[in-house]
């Protein structure tokens, strides 16, 4: 199962296998990771799971789509590469994937 | 040991939960849901879970595994039946009688019944639970009799008439046309969503439901339910009849408050509770859509100070202040209700609540469009925005009404300024 890697602001670090096809928000929950709300559950509605892409795995992530570029805009401090973390999908290849959570989601 | 209990098992219970352990609680925690399910997510019901794109496991607020890890116990189909506030115990239906340091009430809604003859045929639901939708997906897919989503009664695509043209009716259209089955709305108001938006909010409704092939009646009170074991027509006072092979009821959810009133907990429209959550006992707490509770950034849209909320946010909300009452913090609860629902290629988001407006104005074109704004002002100060397709603007309303700004609504109408612009 992959693993992924989670940063809070306040460098604590958390490492959690999260299934193929489950997302990097719900790996953060299911693992009750704090840094991320995720309000609306996955639909891309409320912004609550914003986290930075590592520079070095964000090509293996790849961009955000329109709406959560929209989203992303207008979250807290959003950075080259913000995503929200509901719409990255967990594949093989992003195994070892780290991402960076923000201070506040608000 | 001390012991939390934490009676139901929907969102508020699935945040409380492990927020408490956040918050440093060493003692027991048993969650007691009367449903057969740990903590799921309920608006997917009307949506993706509805049509087949998610299944049970894929809806679960977080695995049982993680539960587990943070010794957290749940006992499921359980049903609380009274509470001993003396004695600080409970009391279940099998009769067993189980102890507690600090309760939280976590009761949730159940839908609305309504005493129309008829509804207790076969084929006819109301939809909150997750065993409600797969009755009504069972329905579907058996076939109505073997035929795939094929009417029994005529043997073209099955009719659906949906009770209620509220939140839950217009996405479980939504959803229902997405497998090509005849969708119905009756709504007895003279428009949809008469509750909770504005005339031209409703009136984008059910131009989108239309031209998606949706039939909406407005003024359509229903008299009686006809079938012989299953549903087959639903009649209206004004003598229309509509041919159903399945009913879906959404009138709206009445909070679950029967065990606190038993027990002589202040209840007021939902079960109260102070700023930290506190009920009119001080070792039992409640959160979510339960709860009667007190807003002061709501101030000016209140009554009497107090509101009760459908909403999940607001649910996971409460549950942190709970948590922080419950280990001796103080997180008073503060927040501006927010809501979403998605219908179609529609994403509707709402920031605020609109009730008590004296003005709206729209951006963009309701009319013939599916994007636009509909902003709600009281005396030039926003309320809430219903934004449609418009994710900027809802997140620009929800730090316009956090921050108390006032924007002039010629602005907020304005398409050619960045509604960025108006945070500064």
């Amino acid at each position: 199962m992959p693993v992924i890697h989670y940063i809070q602001a306040d460098g604590a670090e958390y490492e959690a296998d999260v299934a193929v096809g489950s997302t990097v928000m719900q790996g953060a929950v299911d693992n009750m990771i704090d840094g991320i709300l995720a309000e609306c559950g996955g639909s891309c509605s409320c912004a609550t799971c914003h986290c930075y892409v590592d520079e070095a795995w964000f090509g293996k992530v790849g961009e955000a789509g329109a709406t959560e570029k929209t989203m992303i805009e207008m979250a807290m401090d959003p950075q080259p590469t913000s995503r929200l973390s509901c719409q990255i999908k967990v594949t093989e290849e992003l195994d070892g994937l780290v991402v960076r959570l923000p201070e506040s989601q608000y | 040991m001390q012991k939390v209990i934490i009676i139901g098992s929907g969102h508020a219970a699935a945040q409380l939960a492990p927020s408490l352990r956040k918050q440093g609680w060493k003692g027991e925690i048993l969650i007691i849901g009367d449903e057969a399910y740990i903590p799921y997510q309920r608006p997917p019901l009307s949506k993706e879970f509805m049509v087949g794109k998610k299944t049970d496991d894929e809806i679960l607020i977080r695995p049982l595994s993680a539960y587990g890890q943070h010794d957290i116990s749940f006992k499921l189909n359980e049903t609380v039946v009274k509470l001993n506030p003396l004695e600080n115990t409970l009391t279940l239906s099998t009769g067993e009688s189980i102890g507690y340091d600090r309760l939280a009430l976590c009761t949730g809604a159940r839908t609305r019944k309504i005493p129309i003859p008829g509804s207790e045929l076969e084929g006819v639901f109301y939809l909150r639970t997750i065993d409600d939708v797969k009755g009504i997906k069972h329905t579907l897919d058996a076939g109505i009799k073997g035929r795939a989503k094929k009417s029994v009664n005529t043997g073209d695509s099955a009719n659906v008439v949906i009770v209620g043209g509220g939140y839950i009716g217009l996405e479980t259209a939504a959803a229902l046309r997405k497998i090509g089955v005849h969708v119905t709305i009756l709504e007895m108001q003279d428009r949809v969503l008469a509750r909770v938006t504005a005339p031209e909010v409703s009136e984008f409704y059910q131009r989108v439901h239309a031209e998606e092939g949706v039939q909406i009646h407005i003024d359509s009170i229903v008299s009686h339910i006809e079938g012989e074991g299953q549903v087959s027509v639903v009649h209206c006072k004004s003598g229309e009849r509509f041919d159903a092979d399945l009913v879906i009821i959404g009138v709206g959810v009445v909070p679950n408050v029967e065990l606190a009133e038993e027990a002589g907990l202040l209840v007021d429209n939902g079960i109260v509770v102070d700023e930290f959550g506190q009920t009119s006992v001080s070792n039992i707490f409640a959160a979510g859509d339960c709860t009667s509770h007190p807003n002061a950034l709501l101030a000016d849209s209140l009554t009497n100070g107090r509101l009760r909320l459908e909403s999940v946010p607001n649910a996971m909300e409460q549950a942190k202040t709970v948590a922080a009452s419950i280990c001796g913090q103080s997180l008073p609860y503060a927040s501006y209700p927010w809501f979403w629902s998605d219908q179609y290629d529609l994403k509707l988001q709402i920031a605020g609540l609109s009730q008590g407006f004296d003005q709206v104005v729209i951006r963009g074109d309701h009319k013939n469009s599916r994007s636009f704004v509909a902003w709600y002002l009281k005396q030039g100060k926003l309320l809430a925005a219903d934004c449609v397709n418009r994710p900027k603007e809802f997140l620009v309303a929800k730090k316009l009404l956090s921050r108390g700004d006032i924007v002039d609504p010629d602005k907020l109408v304005d398409e050619s300024i960045d509604p960025k612009t108006f945070l500064q």
